[in-house]
């Protein structure tokens, strides 16, 4: 290649690379607002099996309050706390948090709490664990995770939150030890961190998401 | 080549060369998604546009592309549409999109689209590069349709489940014929026995209407 074709090439590449950047620019601009509704509603749909039973208004996300790492929730990434209100009252609060020590990586686990402390429902956002054994902890391969439904700190005691194995009140999964453990672990210290920040928790300012 | 017309042009994607059925492109998204009609249809969409869009793209800047260079524009065009066409999918299709998932994106890497470009669209005009395009385009989502209802009858027991997903609207069921189906069919074996019976179904047409067209011939012959 001479040098007049190498320059040739690069400004025709130079040329063709600044028109798709403007097209996928574009693209962008039109439907960014569409994509962040979408994400928004998908969001606050997925939050719903967790609030099993709470009758509230408007919309959860609206009173999300990130708590910055270190905190003493499990995990050692930030945790998202949404509250929910109902006619101005605090009715109960999700808590998205990570259990730092699954068996193939971190669980992120969704939890909803009542303002009493019960227990309204669990599910696992996300995880690695070993498929048809650890992954029994999604309520769509098991009834695992509905046992927790309506239980609180003092029901069983705290020393109880375990699996039947460690001497707790829960069952196991077969197969899987080190999976179940640690969710129960994050939830019996989150409903630990519960108790003990209750109203500084529901009168916090929502954290503010725009840029 | 120079009298062929657009329909030609449209019925050599659709059948005669067509890209999943002859030549056997593109068949990773193809035996992936099509776990039921719906993904099958979106995932075809997709592609569709992005093949018509970057055959008319590499098709107009053709005189101007030099040899040497001409792969990394191909990959250019192609990945911009792709990113154009998940971004669109993400605004308008969003539960589409999520069952996709990956191979939304992926769809950068189907080489049945590049091979377009290099073979069709570089060095023919921007009419008869869009025609290829978009016959390519639909014989593609044809076989996924095929391919997607198909697993979708053995493997669920159901006709067109969740086209919600592409008109909006509730979630719908479907046609439920047979609660639960043959596992088999939704996994991924279910997928090559699928495109085997569909490549087996062309071949054994096209047997036939060769046969035909010759016995017809030799009848005016004589």
């Amino acid at each position: 290649m001479s040098n007049g074709r190498v320059i040739k090439a690069g400004m025709t590449l130079a040329t063709i690379a600044a028109i798709c950047t403007a097209l996928v620019a574009a693209t962008w601009h039109l439907t960014r607002d569409r994509i962040a509704a979408n994400e928004q509603a998908w969001l606050e749909q997925s939050l719903q099996p967790a609030l099993a039973g709470v009758f509230f208004e408007g919309s959860v996300t609206e009173s999300m309050l990130v708590i910055e790492a270190p905190h003493d929730l499990p995990g050692n990434d930030d945790a998202i706390v949404y509250r929910v209100y109902s006619g101005g009252e605090a009715v109960a609060a999700l808590f998205a948090v990570t259990a730092p020590d699954g068996y193939a990586g971190p669980i992120r686990i969704l939890l909803g709490v009542r303002v009493d402390g019960t227990v309204t429902g669990v599910r696992i956002l996300e995880h690695r664990e070993t498929p048809g054994l650890g992954d029994r902890i999604e309520s769509s391969r098991s009834d695992w995770v509905y046992q927790f439904d309506g239980r609180s700190l003092g029901d069983p005691a705290v020393a109880r939150w375990k699996l039947k194995t460690d001497g707790g009140e829960f069952d196991q999964l077969s197969g899987a030890s080190i999976t179940p453990r640690a969710v129960i672990k994050a939830m019996r210290e989150t409903l630990l961190y519960f108790e003990a920040n209750r109203d500084a928790l529901f009168t916090a300012p929502a954290t503010r998401t725009d840029e | 080549m120079s009298s062929e017309t657009f329909i030609d042009r449209l019925g050599t994607g659709l059948w005669r060369d067509n890209p999943g059925l002859v030549q056997l492109l593109g068949l990773c998204p193809l035996l992936a998604v099509t776990s039921t009609f719906v993904n099958g249809l979106g995932l075809g969409i997709a592609t569709l546009a992005v093949l018509a869009a970057s055959n008319v793209l590499v098709s107009a800047t053709r005189r101007w592309i030099l040899n040497e260079i001409r792969i990394p524009i191909y990959v250019l065009i192609i990945a911009s549409l792709v990113t154009c066409v998940e971004l669109i999918f993400k605004a308008w299709f969003p539960s589409l999109d999520r069952s996709l998932g990956i191979f939304i994106p992926l769809i950068v890497t189907n080489c049945a689209i590049v091979a377009r470009a290099e073979v069709y669209a570089s060095r023919n005009s921007v009419a008869k590069s869009l025609a290829d395009g978009i016959g390519m385009g639909l014989g593609f989502t044809l076989l996924l349709m095929a391919v997607g209802a198909f697993r979708e009858l053995i493997g669920h027991g159901t006709i067109l489940q969740r086209m919600d997903m592409l008109t909006g609207g509730e979630a719908m069921p479907g046609l439920v014929l047979v609660d639960g189906g043959w596992l088999l069919a939704i996994l991924p074996p279910g997928a090559f026995f699928a495109l085997a019976l569909a490549v087996a179904a062309k071949n054994a047409l096209d047997r036939r209407r060769r046969v035909v067209t010759g016995a017809t011939l030799r009848r005016s012959l004589k």
